[in-house]
């Protein structure tokens, strides 16, 4: 497989210069807009619902039908909202980033495509205060848009008019929630709402919002330009399209690589990032961040998608690929974990506050550990935690336990 | 007379935004960034009620709940370590404790380094992880550090006191 001509989110990214939307308009940036918008709004939901795509987020939604629910909100509603999250705080994510620093015009694309296939006028990016470059970046070419006409009022002399505005977080991990994420925006601390409703029902300032992540909205050009088809025929069964993977730890090229989906971890790590370092061997991988699974060595073949990690009990969350080697103390990065699921716990619920807190503070005794008593404490926190972070925990510790603990 | 120069100085920043809450983030941003100590002082607090029409509980309760919002007084250049699972497994620890002795702080030392330099925090994953470790100084990222390159990095900041 050639393994560099498969770009979708990072598309010619490192071949136009920032300052300058020509080279992006060049590039074939925009024209996905200009296509849309002769377009009747429901053909590019229901194109976005056949490309299969599924949101880059971490939970792995259809977008194409997160769209129509968010339409199907608004039968009377006079105001509908597009959210992009950049809030990527995931432990070992960093793709958001790649893409907003160095392919922003292709975000503001692809939200203005999915902003005139729902119907709303408003938008923002929420992105988290810790990236400044980003930040910047995003900033400029939302001005820049706005001085060509493909942001504001009437976008290419049509009908259709749409602002965009940045949001910039303050470091909370728990924001990049969803619900949690608009009561941010909202300008109050991140407590999360309890679901349903979902966005798609009632979101920011309780109207219909479609929320998306960045890697998701960077795709939507494509579909639109190329079809849907294509976009489909790329990926497996279940899991179509590329996918940003974010490769760490002792691997010699670590980075951010763009792949069809499917790929299997061995051709990640041994042909796309070169191997092991000199004296590391791999002994296994955390995928998907810190709300994500262990896997061992017999994960090596097994397909990067959806459905085939899911059927081995393991997920592809975010895309973050943290390898795991002979000198990685894994007690020690469970317990690292679980100090991190203590620190961003709100405390709102008894569960999840005492939970983590217990989890943590016995981890911290690596040579003590009795991992079926944490699952137990996990089970009921997953069980009986009010939001997603407190249903968290039980992935790391599940497949530790399945994987490691020995 | 010190606090209405205060006063008219948070409220010069508070005017670029408009009065809606969904802009008070971005507002508490900008006051903790104007001051020299980086922080949130009570009156700044004051001032963002005020300005936004909200009870003075409410706005401490949005900035003690952003972990990058302080309300006390820091150093000059604020040193975030990334403590998160890749930077924990490349050394991350040792770093900190290695940062904590060559400044010389403490808790008796309000964490702020004697010349009024430095504060250490610990963060969580900064989202540069295929360079850990990494830490952010203000607003600039630092990553592959090594013991030789925080040398470099404090000495740099402590000579040329650069403007980040
Ligand atoms: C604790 C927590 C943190 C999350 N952080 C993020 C994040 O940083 N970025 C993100 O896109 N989604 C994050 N999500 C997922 C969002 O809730 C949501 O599913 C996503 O924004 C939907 O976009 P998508 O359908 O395009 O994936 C997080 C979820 C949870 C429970
Ligand atoms: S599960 Fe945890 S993070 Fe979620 S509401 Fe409860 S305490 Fe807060
Ligand atoms: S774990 Fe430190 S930057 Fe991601």
């Amino acid at each position: 497989m050639n393994y560099n001509n498969w770009q979708i989110s990072l598309k010619d990214s490192d071949r136009y210069d920032l300052n300058n939307i020509e080279n992006y308009i060049k590039t074939s940036g925009f024209e996905a807009l200009k296509k849309a918008l002769s377009m009747n709004p429901d053909a590019i939901v229901e194109s976005i619902k056949k490309s299969g795509l599924r949101g880059r987020g971490g939970a792995g939604f259809p977008t194409g039908m997160k769209q129509s629910f968010t339409k199907r909100s608004c039968d009377n509603c006079n105001q509908i909202y597009v959210v992009c999250n950049a809030d990527e705080g995931e432990p070992g994510t960093f793709k958001d980033r790649y893409i907003m620093e160095k392919n922003p015009y292709i975000v503001i694309e692809g939200m203005t495509i999915a902003a005139y296939a729902v119907g709303a006028t408003k938008g923002f990016i929420y992105i988290r205060g810790e990236y400044e470059k980003s930040i910047q970046s995003m900033q400029h070419a939302i001005m820049v848009c706005y001085q060509h006409n493909l942001l504001g009022q009437n976008i290419l002399q049509g009908s259709f008019s749409f602002d965009l505005e940045i949001y910039i977080g303050a470091g909370s991990y728990l924001c990049g929630e969803e619900l949690t994420l608009i009561e941010s925006l909202e300008g109050k601390r991140g407590y999360p709402r309890i679901k349903p409703p979902f966005p798609a029902e009632k979101g920011l300032w309780n109207k219909p919002t479609l929320i998306n992540n960045v890697e998701t909205f960077s795709h939507i050009p494509f579909i639109i330009t190329n079809g849907s088809e294509v976009y489909a025929s790329i990926g497996t069964s279940e899991s179509k399209g590329t996918k940003l993977f974010c490769v760490s730890g002792n691997v010699k090229q670590p980075g951010v690589y763009e792949l069809p989906l499917g790929i299997t971890l061995r051709e990640l790590i041994y042909e796309v990032c070169g191997g092991m370092e000199a004296n590391y061997e791999f002994k296994g991988a955390l995928i998907g961040g810190a709300a994500g699974t262990f896997v061992d060595v017999t994960f090596l073949d097994v397909p990067l998608a959806y459905e085939t990690l899911k059927e081995k009990g393991a997920t592809l969350g975010s895309g973050a690929v943290m390898v795991l080697d002979n000198t990685t103390n894994l007690k020690g990065l469970l317990s690292n974990i679980l100090e991190f699921f203590k620190h961003e716990s709100c405390g709102k619920c008894v569960p999840c506050r005492i939970g983590t807190t217990i989890l943590y503070e016995h981890s911290k005794n690596i040579s003590n550990v009795d991992i079926n008593w944490m699952l137990q404490q996990a089970e009921y926190m997953a069980k009986n935690s009010l939001c997603p972070l407190g249903q968290s925990p039980i992935l790391p510790i599940k497949s530790f336990s399945k994987y490691f603990n020995n | 007379m010190q606090n209405n120069k205060n006063d008219e100085n948070n409220f010069e920043i508070l005017n670029q935004f408009r009065p809606e809450r969904t802009e008070i983030l971005k507002a508490l941003h900008s006051l903790q960034n104007a001051n020299p100590q980086h922080y949130i002082s009570s009156d700044a607090m004051k001032a963002v009620a005020k300005y936004f029409n909200i009870t003075l509980g409410q706005v401490y309760g949005i900035v003690t709940y952003y972990s990058m919002f302080s309300t006390k007084p820091r150093g000059k250049y604020i040193i975030r370590l990334c403590k998160s699972p890749v930077c924990y497994m490349k050394g991350s620890f040792n770093l900190k404790n290695y940062l904590e002795e060559h400044l010389q702080l403490t808790a008796s030392t309000e964490n702020i380094s004697a010349d009024g330099l430095f504060t250490i925090e610990t963060t969580e994953c900064l989202g540069h992880c295929e360079q850990a470790p990494a830490m952010m100084v203000n607003n600039t990222i630092y990553s592959n550090l090594t013991r030789e390159k925080i040398d470099e990095i404090l000495h740099a900041l402590k000579t040329n006191n650069y403007e980040l």
